[in-house]
């Protein structure tokens, strides 16, 4: 039992690629940079591969979670006992693997997409940094610990969508991401003194041997505990209503978006859910909030993709859609689906946005679609890729999106009347979410080359005249996204769910159940078929250039305008949240805070302080006789009291009984 | 010796030159009379500790006053350094002029 998987290593090594690259890297030449930027997530990634192949649940040489303490204890006062300990189960496996899998890929494709930008070694630093917290996000034995992780991610987060700080909205889009986080990690904080409060523990380990010791105990305080975490996982994982930063976060580089903001970090809410469900099973009140956010978000999220024209924002807006399905999954009990689609969503959501960062490189800058057109043949290989990446999210077979979403709306539909209406729900987002992406693909990649497109994009030098396919090292990692694609749902969710049930417990198999197999045969069909109404739609209005979607949108003016404003939920959040609270700010804390108790107090300090000073420095004449006369004074005042003293103490005053001897 | 002059006396005397001492000290403008103020004030109360000492048959107050009277020399002879370094740099020795150190 002496196999040590060096656990520590994981989130390390990211963090000294970090430290070098934060604090030498503007005087190192670049392919050291890009050396040292590699070297880190790739050797994290072959440390995560011996972890697991040591530690496959068939080796039975470690049992599962295998539990390391690294540094000792953390935090011992009174009964709050928390440690410096990772753990390794299945589910962090998985997560693992995809963390510093899909983010090495992410990694070498940066290295092509932002080779002619400032502040190179600016960028990979603060991308290893990330990989550092996430790692210690899911590798985390104890709430603080991830938390720890939580904080870190968003803020390489911040760090990464404000890369390009010197423009306004990047540094607000950074801004903006921060500070809705902040609301949702309130949440988390909240539920984790509940958690404090009702466990006396933070560690997952004994918070679930407390949980099995008794049975039988639901709601109160674990509805409670749920709610505050899901306010945390809403923030996080943009939901309704804490999704608004999300669209915004597309202001950074495109590879960044496609491992924060589609790949890793916001399915940290995901994780977290499916880490505490133990929790959320005793309260059947917030799992179905959990699956009516879900639900919502997909949906919500998904009519507002239908109009967008910036290719970032559509990808944005159906990121959010997607992790909605992954919260209808953790919602409806079903946690290996969700963690089954976070994972096949991990892949081809980097690939659409990393193919999108691609034909945004390729033609210069340019993100808007209605510019876009007729690039399959000049981006072939980004056009393939895309491909595949834009069926998977469809849900058409046999590619992977098919595989976990069908495994979330079986586990919906069997989950009572709610989780009917739910997967019907799931079902129009599913039709909504194929005929935007085919939208995307249609625009971007068919229809007539638009020789303007280039030209007005936002710099007009040489090379962005002419579209040009992207180098290598960027076509590489799309490649083999697509491959994992297309087969990284096949595995199926039977397999999945066997492998991830000693964590997040079993899943429902369909072969099992009374009529499962038709059920899930039925609901296949019927998905498959409305992703392909949904491309279908697509084709009659985007194949050719023509006026049928401007026809179609003046039809509905309202519902237009209404969807291109994005529900003016920002507009709403500023009226009734951002307005006010500046108000407070400005006027409360600025006149009353600020200006009458800060400033008056430093005022009346300073004025006491210089008033006695200057009444006390009239006695600093210089004049030496005048310190003498008050030092005489002085000895005479001390006699005086002496002598009254003297006398009040004998009552006949002082007997000078030698005088006259 | 028991009938001579009382030491109450002796006391007085002391009392007496102490405060011409002072008034010394605080009306002269001359520093050299300050300086012999000092001294004054010094063997007033030289005087009072061998009163004391011979009141009490203690040999401490004597001994004392050999202390005043070392602390005194010493006084003076760094005193009157001062005195001298202070006239040749401000070519005077007016107290009321002496006054660089106010604030």
């Amino acid at each position: 039992m002496n196999i040590h998987l060096y656990l520590w290593l994981i989130p390390i090594l990211p963090f000294v690629g970090f430290l070098l690259n934060g604090i030498l890297g503007r005087h190192l030449p670049k392919a050291l940079v890009s050396t040292i930027a590699l070297a880190a997530p790739l050797a994290a990634f072959l440390v995560v591969i011996r972890a697991v192949l040591t530690a496959w649940p068939g080796n039975s040489s470690v049992a599962l979670p295998y539990v390391e303490n690294f540094a000792g204890s953390w935090i011992n006062a009174g009964l709050l006992h928390v440690d410096f300990s990772f753990a390794l189960d299945q589910l962090s496996m998985v997560m693992l693997l995809i963390i510093t899998g899909v983010g090495f890929l992410i990694h070498i494709y940066s290295v092509g997409y932002m080779g002619h930008e400032d502040g190179y070694w600016r960028y990979f630093s603060y991308l290893n940094l990330f990989l550092f917290f996430m790692t210690i996000l899911v590798l985390a034995e104890n709430y603080l610990l991830m938390f720890v992780g939580w904080e870190g991610v968003g803020l390489a987060s911040y760090l990464l969508i404000g890369f390009y700080f010197d423009r306004k909205s990047a540094a607000d889009a950074g801004k903006k991401a921060f500070v809705v986080n902040r609301i949702g990690d309130f949440g988390f904080l909240l539920g984790m003194f509940l958690l404090l409060f009702q466990f006396g523990s933070l560690s997952f380990g004994s918070i679930g041997a407390n949980l099995a010791a008794h049975p039988g105990v639901e709601g109160g305080i674990f509805t409670a505990i749920c709610l505050c975490l899901l306010v945390g996982a809403t923030g996080k994982s943009a939901q309704i209503p804490l999704y608004i930063w999300l669209p915004d976060a597309m202001e950074g580089p495109t590879p960044v978006s496609a491992l924060i903001h589609a790949a890793t970090m916001v399915t940290a809410g995901v994780y977290m859910i499916a880490r505490t469900h133990s929790i959320f099973d005793r309260s059947p009140f917030a799992l179905a909030t959990v699956a009516i956010i879900g639900a919502a978000t997909a949906f919500f999220a998904a009519t507002i993709a239908l109009v967008q024209t910036d290719i970032k924002r559509v990808l944005a807006y159906s990121t959010i859609s997607q992790l909605g399905y992954m919260f209808l999954g953790c919602g409806v009990a079903a946690y290996s689906a969700a963690v089954f689609h976070l994972m096949t969503h991990a892949f081809f959501k980097a690939l659409l946005f990393l193919a999108a960062g691609s034909v945004i490189h390729g033609l210069g800058g340019e993100q808007d679609m209605r510019k876009m057109g007729g690039l399959r043949k000049q981006l072939p290989v980004t056009f393939w890729t895309m491909t595949a990446g834009v069926i998977a999210i469809a849900g058409i077979f046999p590619f992977a999106g098919f595989f976990s979403k069908d495994a979330i709306l079986y586990e919906a539909f069997q989950h009572g009347t709610l989780g009917k209406t739910l997967y019907f729900v799931g079902l129009v987002t599913a039709l909504l979410t194929s005929f935007y992406m085919f939208r995307m693909w249609y625009m971007t990649f068919f229809g007539e080359a638009k020789p303007d497109a280039a030209q007005s994009g936002h710099d007009q030098d040489a090379h962005a005249v002419h579209a040009h396919e992207s180098p290598w090292v960027m076509l590489a990692p799309l490649a083999i996204l697509a491959i994992l694609s297309l087969v990284g749902g096949w595995i199926g969710i039977e397999k999945f769910g066997e492998f991830l049930s000693p964590v997040v417990g079993p899943v429902i198999d369909p072969a099992l159940e009374a009529g499962g197999k038709n059920l899930d045969l039925v609901l296949s069909i019927v998905a498959v078929v409305t992703a392909l109404i949904g491309w279908y739609v697509a084709h009659l209005l985007y194949r050719r250039k023509s006026d049928k979607p401007a026809q179609f949108a003046a039809a509905v003016p309202g519902v237009y305008r209404m969807l291109a404003k994005k529900y003016a939920v920002d507009e709403i959040y500023g009226y009734t949240v951002v307005k006010p609270l500046v108000l407070g700010s400005q006027y409360i804390l600025g006149w009353i805070g600020e200006g009458v108790i800060i400033r008056g107090s430093a005022w009346l300090l300073a004025g006491v302080t210089g008033l006695v000073g200057e009444l006390l420095r009239r006695w600093q004449s210089g004049n030496l006789r005048s310190y003498a006369a008050w030092l005489a004074a002085g000895a005479a005042v001390l006699l005086l009291l002496a002598a009254s003293y003297a006398m009040g103490a004998s009552g006949t005053g002082i007997h000078l009984n030698w005088v006259g001897r | 010796m028991m009938n001579a002059i009382p030491s109450s006396w002796y006391l007085i005397l002391s009392a007496l030159l102490f405060t011409l001492g002072v008034v010394g000290f605080l009306i002269k403008r001359s520093l050299i009379t300050v300086f012999m103020s000092i001294e004054l004030m010094l063997n007033a109360v030289n005087l009072s500790f061998v009163t004391f000492a011979h009141e009490w048959h203690q040999v401490k107050g004597q001994i004392f006053v050999f202390f005043v009277m070392m602390v005194a020399a010493a006084e003076a002879a760094v005193g009157l350094a001062i005195i001298i370094a202070i006239f040749r740099a401000r070519a005077t020795l007016n107290v009321d002029q002496i006054d660089l150190m106010k604030l």
